[in-house]
């Protein structure tokens, strides 16, 4: 019988009989990359698109983000869904900071990514004002589609990510100019 | 030492000090929200706890606040329908279509009786799919995660539904004045009647599944109960308060688009609690299945939008090609209609109660005020009485089971 | 029907003579206005006369009217509900500009707490009695009620925007 599942291909290396060389960086990135725990912060609308994302249509869980994680300290990606008002944003900048290295944000929406529509006083004009953000996906809602590529979009940037960029200049440069 | 994260003066610390020189005991203090996995949307709640009983709750919102009343009084009446997609996204259509009949309302537009047919159509599906999630996610909350993933599905069909009508899933921006902006696709109706083939089936067995479960009984019979009298005070509306036994439906007390040429049932129940609550959900949506079957069957032909040049727009091609549409479509584009100058209340039994616009016109473009009357915004007054008293773990469960929705909620 | 437009228009200028004006109907909706130290006692009266019986309040707005008069700056509309007799009624009253003040109802609906405090957070109208007048959707620090007209409404911290693609600047 044909066997349907799926498997990550192995990167690059040298193999020969009874081993299989490669590069320390592919094999975290690879792990890293598909078993991604999401952290949903969803406030609005395209939380109840992320609901479809989950449910059965869709199944995020095909991606490695079977296990929705609600604690921050255990969760890889921050996916903000809706909009974040001014009053919102303290609590996803502490909820950011309570989550370990190594960790992505995805912004969900118009809302979180730019405002989107709500240009007023309370809201804040996009999350990249008070977190570093690693994947835009736009939509006012994004279809789950969107979503699941947005989430695709990051496994590829963490499949690439050098296991040293967190300790890097750039890195603690880029958090500081958020100062976090 | 819980309180010592509470400001002295809160008035948490009085009853903690006063509890602990009188046998001992420590109350503890719990901070529920915003970002609670298990509230859906952000609603904080900082709860005083007796062990596992609440005794105290002091709620926090506004989290999403995005000023949609500012916003309505700056864009011009056909914009603000993207503001009411995005109040109670769960149910977008009735909001759009509550949001049209307001402005029809002003501006003395009688609809046909097609567009009003399809227009019930929808917003009875945009019930089933508003009470589907409020429901399937009760059964998540109590621990049973099979419902939810089972009756998505057939709210993956609604959206296909609504795809098919307007092109979009979640927020439809459905409609214009008068009317529709398209007549419906066959493909549409097709969709539908498979929608209103397999959907019954699902419903049965979904509701198999609960309402004569020993621990889902156990978990919501006389959990987070309110009388009649107490909903009332509160300024309950909808299914929450039909759960409480009073038969309030704006369908039937005054009835917009034709409502008055279906034949359905207010189902009500008795002591309000999360069951009555659940229970009355899915006898509405047995119901809003009937309005829609009786609707598709008695669908008149004809227009599907008023002929109201004024404020609908042309066809396109037509404005390529025809003077007359070009200058029509100037001048609503433009904003140079004219508009009455009065005062408009127009409600319409929302998913979650009765939604009502409050439209003050000074005869511009734009609103001169626009009160939105948010059922959630009202109900979720009672919350906090509603879980004194009861565990920490039915305080979720009440939650769920009053539907509150953070956009409506905060506006 | 018992409750018509005549009978409550009645009922009312014989309970509360000059302080009510203006009835009219507004489309489906019998309204009028009444000085704001009645008002209360008006709500009051409405809830619990036996045949007027409007028991259930169905919402709450504040206005903005900044180029009225300085004593009718600002408006707060009642609209009340009787479910028997399916009868609506909406009652309005002006509130000075200045210094905007009203009595609050919390005490004959509960529903009129947040809703007092939404106007409060909007308008800044003062409801005097309300157990706990704070804001409600904006956030405590804020200094300035937003809904008032003179108040703009696009975040003035803004970056990302260019007016000159918007066609606002001069």
């Amino acid at each position: 019988m044909e066997n349907k599942t799926n498997m990550v291909a192995p990167p690059e290396g040298v193999s020969g009989e009874g081993f299989f060389a490669t590069k320390l960086n592919d094999v975290v990135g690879l792990a890293r990359a598909n078993s991604l725990w999401p952290l949903p912060f969803a406030t609005s609308c395209c939380g109840i698109e992320f609901m479809a994302t989950m449910a059965s249509h869709y199944d995020l869980a095909r991606f490695g983000s079977e296990r929705v994680s609600f604690s921050p300290r255990q969760a890889d990606m921050l996916m903000v869904m809706g909009t974040i008002s001014k009053k919102m944003a303290p609590i996803l900048r502490q909820v950011y900071e309570q989550m370990s290295e190594p960790r992505w944000v995805i912004a969900v929406g118009a809302c979180a990514s730019s405002g989107g529509v709500f240009d007023t006083y309370s809201v804040l004009q996009g999350i990249d004002k008070v977190i570093p953000v690693d994947v835009y996906v736009p939509g006012c809602p994004p279809r789950p589609e969107q979503i699941v590529d947005g989430v695709m979009q990051l496994q590829e940037l963490v499949k690439n990510e050098s296991v040293r960029r967190r300790n890097s200049p750039e890195y603690k440069e880029l958090l500081a100019s958020y100062n976090l | 030492m819980s309180d010592l994260l509470l400001p002295p003066e809160h008035r948490y610390a009085k009853v903690i000090e006063e509890r602990r020189n009188e046998d001992g005991s420590e109350l503890s203090v719990l901070n529920l929200g915003p970002t609670h996995p298990a509230t859906h949307g952000i609603f904080q709640n900082i709860l005083l706890m007796d062990g596992e009983r609440i005794l105290d709750a002091e709620p926090t919102i506004g989290y999403i606040h995005r000023a949609f009343e500012k916003i309505a009084e700056n864009r011009p009446f056909y914009q603000i329908n993207v503001l009411t997609d995005r109040m109670n996204y769960c149910s977008s259509p009735i909001n759009n279509m509550a949001w049209w009949m307001t402005v029809e309302k002003l501006l003395n537009i009688e609809v046909p009786k097609r567009a009003q047919y399809l227009r019930v159509i929808v917003m009875e599906l945009a019930r089933i799919a508003d009470h589907l999630i409020c429901n399937s996610i009760l059964g998540v909350d109590t621990g049973a995660y099979t419902g939810f993933l089972y009756v998505f599905q057939f709210r993956e069909k609604i959206y296909e539904i609504y795809e098919e009508i307007c092109g979009a899933r979640l927020t439809t921006n459905m409609g214009r004045i008068g009317g529709f902006e398209r007549d419906w696709s066959p493909e549409a109706f097709k969709k539908l009647e498979t929608f209103l083939h397999d959907f019954p089936i699902a419903w049965k067995e979904f509701e198999n599944l609960f309402e004569r479960n020993r621990i889902f009984i156990d978990r919501t019979v006389d959990v987070g109960p309110i009388s009649a009298e107490k909903a009332m005070q509160y300024g309950f509306t909808g299914p929450n308060l039909r759960a409480a036994g009073i038969d309030y439906d704006v369908r039937k007390a005054t009835p917009y688009s034709s409502y008055e040429d279906f034949d359905f049932d207010v189902p009500v129940g008795k002591s309000g609690d999360t069951y009555d609550r659940f229970c009355v959900r899915n006898a509405e949506v047995w119901e809003s299945l009937k309005i829609i079957r009786q609707a598709l069957d008695k669908l008149p032909e004809g227009a599907y939008h008023a002929d109201v040049p004024d404020y609908y727009l042309p066809p396109k091609e037509d404005v390529y090609h025809n003077m007359e549409s070009l200058i029509y479509h100037f001048k609503i584009v433009m904003g140079e209609v004219p508009v009455p100058v009065d005062e408009i209340y127009h409600a319409v039994e929302g998913g979650n109660g009765e939604l009502g616009f409050y439209l003050i016109s000074d005869g511009s473009r734009t609103p001169y005020r626009l009160k939105m009357r948010r059922p959630c915004y009202i109900y979720y007054q009672a919350y906090t009485e509603m879980i004194k008293g009861g565990m920490l773990s039915d305080a979720i469960v009440i939650l769920s089971s009053l539907n509150v929705i953070a956009g409506e909620l905060d506006a | 029907m018992a409750l018509d437009t005549v009978n409550i228009q009645n009922k009312i200028t014989e309970t509360f003579g000059n302080s009510t004006s203006n009835f009219r109907m507004q489309r489906d909706i019998f309204c009028f206005d009444v000085d704001s130290d009645k008002a209360y006692n008006l709500v009051k009266f409405l809830k619990e006369d036996a045949d007027l019986n409007f028991h259930f309040l169905t919402d709450l707005a504040g206005i903005h009217y900044p180029d009225n008069e300085k004593s009718q700056q600002f408006a707060v509309t009642y609209q009340l509900h009787n479910w028997i007799e399916n009868t609506r009624i909406r009652v309005k009253t002006f509130l000075d500009g200045e210094n905007p003040e009203l009595k609050s109802i919390v005490d004959l609906f509960q529903c009129a707490n947040w809703m007092e405090r939404e106007a409060w957070d909007f308008y800044g109208i003062q409801f005097d009695g309300h157990p706990q007048l704070k804001r409600i959707l904006n956030m405590d620090e804020m200094v300035s009620h937003p809904m008032r007209k003179e108040f703009p409404m696009e975040d003035s911290g803004r970056t990302d925007k260019d007016d000159r693609f918007f066609g606002r600047t001069s």
